[in-house]
């Protein structure tokens, strides 16, 4: 509708706020989810310098380790566990509604479909445990 | 399909990886595994191998679904040519180092 | 509980106002009334005026969709004493054009559900004499999808539709894998040139809303996923076997 015309003058386009995502939980719910991002790419660059500091020598590692126990560093840590736990639920909890699976004509539920990857996710975390606690 | 891949890996191994590395070690709820332990784990093929694939789906996730909470949270998608090289290109260049990084242990 | 209840209602006339504007209505609080009853109720006895689409009254012909406070639903559907003690905001349904009061520009809408071809699609026809046969099985597949009412609440509650005007959107995907999974349909190749690009399928971030406000269940965010995970299939399959295996 963009020619007004005399019977049928301009219609109104309301411009999407800024902070469309505050106006219903659902929508910060999203963004929270959306945001876990940050924390997993946070992740990814402590796990770099600890790689980077373990070829530097023992004195570095440990250098790094005592600011791994800093305050401020805790904390982000401590937050990252939490939006990274939050996205794995979330994407176990929404993989259902992806895959359809029909076993002998029925369809599969979303629990048969999102447990095995928790499962998986409990196993694989306590082999990593494993792994790393046994030296 | 990477933004998929990377979600699974994320998924599954981001939070085991934060709460030894991140909690557990610093916070001495366990002991930490000593520096010869470590380094050893990581001068394995294998360990480079996952290590490697870690960093660069979780990355590469990262870069995917911010880019979209960039364009519809904030709506700037006017910049797109900024973001895009933002995201995808330091998720390029963070598994560059990581390669690197995983290249160079000794 | 009491007998009256006020109403906010967007009232815009092109005509004369800059923008739209509410204006108060209050009206009777009958424990069976719904929103769409107090509409017509202000039209009938208070300010016939007010300028509101609605059919059927009963769920099946997708016309009433509004913004009660400032969630996209039925108002035909929508009981007013969930809504006691008031007050209930009535606004037109978000990301469409106001043509005027409760009113929207639905021709977006229209397109895309078009450009979805949403018709059983044959390379090869049946003569005329011949039926489709289709087992219960058969059937389930694509049921749910075709629930759809075209009531247009799932592209209100869409933030990326808000957003980008050119996304296609919860229903008119959704439609789309409604034939793709109708056995009778032989056009998902087709569907899918269409679609897999970044203003179809991919411009999908699941934030799932439309599921939770379609009114038929029909599950659009699933569906969206679903045609997702076909699409990557067929782009694989295209690179592992370039000269196809139709």
């Amino acid at each position: 509708m963009n020619n007004p015309t005399e019977y049928l003058p301009r219609s109104y386009h309301t411009r999407v706020s800024t902070y469309w995502w505050l106006a219903r939980w659902a929508y910060v719910k999203f963004i929270l989810r959306e945001a876990s991002s940050v924390f997993v790419a946070w992740i990814v660059v402590v796990t770099l310098l600890q790689i980077r500091a373990l070829t530097r020598g023992p004195a570095d590692y440990a250098e790094l380790q005592n600011s791994l126990r800093s305050p401020l560093l805790l904390t982000l840590n401590a937050v990252s566990l939490a939006f990274v736990i939050f996205h794995a639920v979330t994407w176990f909890n929404l993989a259902p509604k992806a895959m359809v699976i029909r076993l002998r004509g029925k369809r599969l539920s979303s629990l048969a479909i999102a447990a095995p990857n928790y499962v998986a996710w409990v196993v694989i975390s306590a082999a990593i445990a494993w792994i790393l606690l046994r030296g | 399909m990477l933004f998929s891949a990377g979600g699974v890996v994320s998924a599954m191994l981001m939070p085991i990886h934060v709460l030894l590395f991140g909690l557990a070690f610093p916070l001495g709820w366990v002991d930490a595994p000593s520096y010869e332990h470590l380094l050893a784990l990581v001068r394995h093929p294998l360990t480079r191998v996952y290590l490697f694939i870690l960093c660069s789906l979780a990355l590469f996730h990262w870069a995917h679904r911010f880019r979209f909470t960039l364009y519809d949270g904030l709506q700037i998608k006017h910049l797109n040519e900024l973001i895009n090289t933002f995201c995808y290109g330091g998720a390029t260049l963070g598994t560059a180092v990581a390669a690197y990084l995983l290249w160079r242990i000794p | 509980m009491a007998n009256r209840i006020t109403l906010e209602v967007t009232r815009y006339n092109p005509a004369h106002d800059e923008k739209p504007r509410p204006d108060t209505y209050e009206v009777p609080l009958r424990k069976e009334w719904v929103v769409l009853d107090a509409l017509n109720y202000i039209k009938d006895h208070l300010d016939g005026s007010l300028s509101f689409r609605w059919s059927c009254r009963m769920g099946v012909c997708g016309s009433c969709g509004m913004m009660v406070n400032g969630v996209p639903k039925l108002t035909c559907a929508t009981f007013l004493s969930d809504y006691a003690p008031g007050p209930v905001r009535v606004e037109p349904m978000s990301h469409f054009p106001v043509l005027r009061d409760l009113v929207v520009d639905t021709s977006d809408f229209l397109v895309k559900l078009a450009k979805s071809k949403p018709w059983i699609i044959r390379k090869v026809e049946k003569p005329l004499n011949e039926e489709y046969f289709q087992t219960p099985e058969q059937m389930d597949a694509y049921k749910q999808f075709s629930m759809c009412i075209n009531c247009m609440l799932c592209y209100a509650a869409c933030p990326v539709y808000g957003l980008d005007p050119l996304f296609s959107g919860p229903a008119a995907i959704a439609l789309a894998q409604r034939y793709n999974l109708d056995s009778r349909d032989q056009g998902a190749s087709d569907r899918l040139d269409i679609l897999s690009h970044h203003e179809g399928i991919w411009g999908c971030t699941f934030v799932g809303e439309c599921t939770q406000v379609c009114p038929k269940n029909v599950d659009p965010a699933a569906a969206i996923q679903q045609y997702k995970l076909t699409a990557t299939m067929e782009w694989l399959k295209a690179l592992v076997l370039p000269r196809g295996a139709e």
